[in-house]
């Protein structure tokens, strides 16, 4: 029997739909839940209020990352006002539920998008969701994972299944090879400059070609990542060896990946897309943000362009000014987009003998998980970050947003590793630029925006 | 949930800015006004950054330049905004804050798909509309069908899509947990056999 050929998305999809409703719904099984502790409880509170029990808890996840303390010697307290509550309700609630629980004292806590591939629990294959808009960070494992509200984690608890329309499917390729210093960082943020924040809207995106297949898996989960920020349902790659040899031995992982369903997990050449894009990755530059959205990004060596007038206002640059030199008040390296081994061996490469300019009030780098501090501990990397001037912390989303905890005065210029740059978005009157962990470390060091190629060639000479 | 059949009100037009582009969740609810695991209490909370401003001694009035606090749109039931409206983080608290406040439905040229799900499960409609229509009609009085799918604004009607599903969800006011375990069984039945397809799957 021949079959037409289909998209890696088609494939995981048609797997999962258990049925299909008159009104054109798809009922899509879930086989992962994960739950933070921001909107974890409110679901698990709102499932018990209805008499509603998690039919599979064995399958459902939880861990505190968003409001949790990242000082040493961190318990339940937060300096988010009131978010102890969140912490004590989301572990009573879950207690209550029966589901696994990464808790904050846990050896495996750390952020969602970074514990479960850590972990195992996203495989390729395999259908992930949680209340949390970056849980397209997954795909990076052959996955359909995406974000929802808390009233759709409960009906996959509650339900095992989602209700659902179609997608439309959308490639996007990056032919070609990176020049060194640019990262998946800079391919996500070239890719929202040109086709804009909402470029992906009502698409599920299957990131692919040479340069995305040459990415390592950490790094194409921060590609992934930013799916979201492209108004995407989700983001994937197609699974390979490395992404097999990645979940090899971890917790929740098969034994072996020896079956045939893994094997034909991709995209059957000649299937056709709803849409398709393509970027040269050998033409794209290490990128930052000037404004207020992800999709005002620039390469770092380039002006300001004109945008809408009220994010000049905000961000304090008008059109024509250069983005590098820009001076910066702090700097921030971490988050589900780029806080894993990989993220902070590539930026204490640029801190190594080097030091942050006197001119920078915080600088701070987050692990993605307590695992990946203790690798990165044992490699001395906080030694070289604590060296260069920067505080090292326990694991969580920290910095990334601003619940009540720590913060600067409004105005203050942050560089920084993560994925939002919106009004706001790290305390009232802060001015976020986003940028790989390179550059934010270059930045760092020079005291103002820098391509960190600049630092790379001192260093090799 | 509350059905969603017809409305009459005037469409409020999102400042900062006619019609705004990329209004994310952060500005519609950010996350130091989310001060508990319910879903109430979030109303005050509603679009803090730009309808309030801050006092010297820690408190904060309104805003009156920010659109809901302009006389014209005082209980303002719809809003009307720009492209890729409530894009961000998926937290569920920025439509839980719209609806307490009373906002039944939001025009806009494109949404982000997290808060257009969140909309549907809450009984607040989403209304697709090309910019120049939504341009038209913001700050005037519009009338909602959506059985018919058409916002009427003076003479000028403009029909909107949308698919079936959550059209039947909104005019019901169904309750999507209750619909779907109706289907308890052919799920159980799929589930089973997906047990033996893919043992690794059911920890």
């Amino acid at each position: 029997m021949s079959t037409a050929p289909r998209t890696l998305f088609a494939k995981i999809w048609d797997a999962h739909v258990t049925a299909t409703t008159a009104a054109g719904a798809d009922l899509v099984a879930i086989d992962r839940v994960f739950l933070h502790e921001r909107t974890g409880a409110s679901a698990l509170k709102s499932m018990a209020a209805s008499g509603r029990p998690v039919i599979d808890p064995a399958r459902v996840f939880a861990v505190m990352d968003h409001i949790v303390d990242t000082r040493p010697g961190r318990g339940d307290q937060t300096l988010m006002q009131g978010g102890q509550g969140f912490i004590t309700e989301t572990r009573a609630a879950a207690l209550a539920a029966g589901i696994t629980l990464f808790d904050v004292t846990d050896a495996d806590q750390g952020i969602t998008h970074v514990v479960s591939p850590e972990l195992g629990i996203v495989l390729p294959g395999c259908t992930l969701v949680a209340p949390d808009s970056h849980t397209c960070t997954q795909g990076a494992l052959g996955a359909l994972a995406w974000g929802i509200g808390s009233s759709e984690a409960e009906h996959a608890m509650a339900t095992g299944v989602l209700r659902l329309m179609r997608p439309k499917t959308m490639r996007v390729t990056f032919t070609g090879t990176l020049p060194k210093g640019v990262t998946a960082k800079d391919m996500a943020l070239t890719l929202l400059a040109r086709h804009g924040a909402g470029g992906g809207a009502g698409h599920a995106v299957e990131f692919a070609g040479p340069a995305v297949e040459a990415l390592d898996i950490e790094a194409r989960m921060t590609l992934c990542n930013m799916a979201t920020e492209f108004a995407a349902m989700a983001g994937f790659v197609a699974p390979d060896a490395k992404t097999y040899a990645y979940l090899a031995g971890r917790r929740y992982a098969p034994a072996a990946f020896d079956a045939p369903y893994w094997a034909d997990l991709k995209t059957d050449d000649g299937a056709v897309f709803d849409a398709e894009i393509v970027i040269d990755a050998s033409e794209i530059r290490p990128m930052v943000t000037w404004g207020t959205s992800p999709e005002h990004a620039v390469p770092v060596g380039a002006a300001v362009p004109q945008g809408p007038q009220r994010a000049h206002d905000y961000i304090g640059l008008e059109p024509g000014a250069t983005m590098a030199g820009t001076p910066i008040d702090v700097a921030f390296i971490g988050s589900c987009t780029n806080a894993r081994l990989s993220d902070l061996r590539r930026a204490a490469d640029i801190l190594r003998g080097r030091h942050i300019a006197p001119s920078i009030k915080t600088a701070l780098v987050v692990p993605g998980s307590m695992a990946v501090k203790r690798a990165a501990e044992g490699e001395g990397l906080d030694k070289v970050f604590e060296a260069a001037g920067f505080e090292w912390r326990m694991s969580g989303c920290s910095l990334c947003f601003f619940a009540g905890g720590e913060s600067f005065p409004a105005g203050s210029r942050t560089i920084s590793s993560t994925n939002r740059n919106f009004e706001g978005r790290q305390g009232p009157g802060i001015r976020t630029h986003i940028a790989s962990p390179e550059v934010v470390a270059a930045s760092a060091v020079m005291g103002a925006i820098t391509d960190p190629r600049d630092l790379m060639a001192e260093a090799a000479q | 949930m509350t059905p969603f059949t017809t409305l009459t009100a005037v469409a409020a037009p999102l400042n900062p800015g006619a019609l705004a582009d990329n209004v994310d969740t952060d500005a519609i609810i950010p996350s130091r006004e989310m001060k508990s695991t319910g879903r109430t209490g979030l109303a005050e909370g509603l679009f803090a950054p730009w309808r309030y401003v801050p006092t010297d001694d820690g408190t904060r009035l309104p805003n009156p330049d920010f659109v809901l606090n302009l006389p014209e749109y005082a209980g303002a039931r719809i809003i009307a905004g720009g492209h890729n409206f409530g894009c961000g983080s998926s937290r569920e608290h920025a439509v839980w804050a719209l609806a307490e406040y009373g906002i039944r439905a939001v025009i806009a040229p494109a949404f982000a798909p997290i808060f257009a799900a969140n909309c549907i499960r809450n009984g607040l409609l989403p209304v697709v509309l090309p910019r120049g229509a939504v341009e038209a009609l913001a700050g005037r009085e519009v009338t909602i069908d959506l059985a018919t799918q058409t916002v009427t604004c003076g003479d000028a009607t403009y029909g909107f899509a949308i698919d079936a599903e959550p059209k039947e969800m909104l005019l019901e006011g169904l309750d999507a947990i209750d619909l779907t375990l109706k289907s308890q069984d052919s799920i159980g039945a799929w589930t089973a056999a997906d047990r033996a397809a893919r043992p690794w799957i059911y920890l």
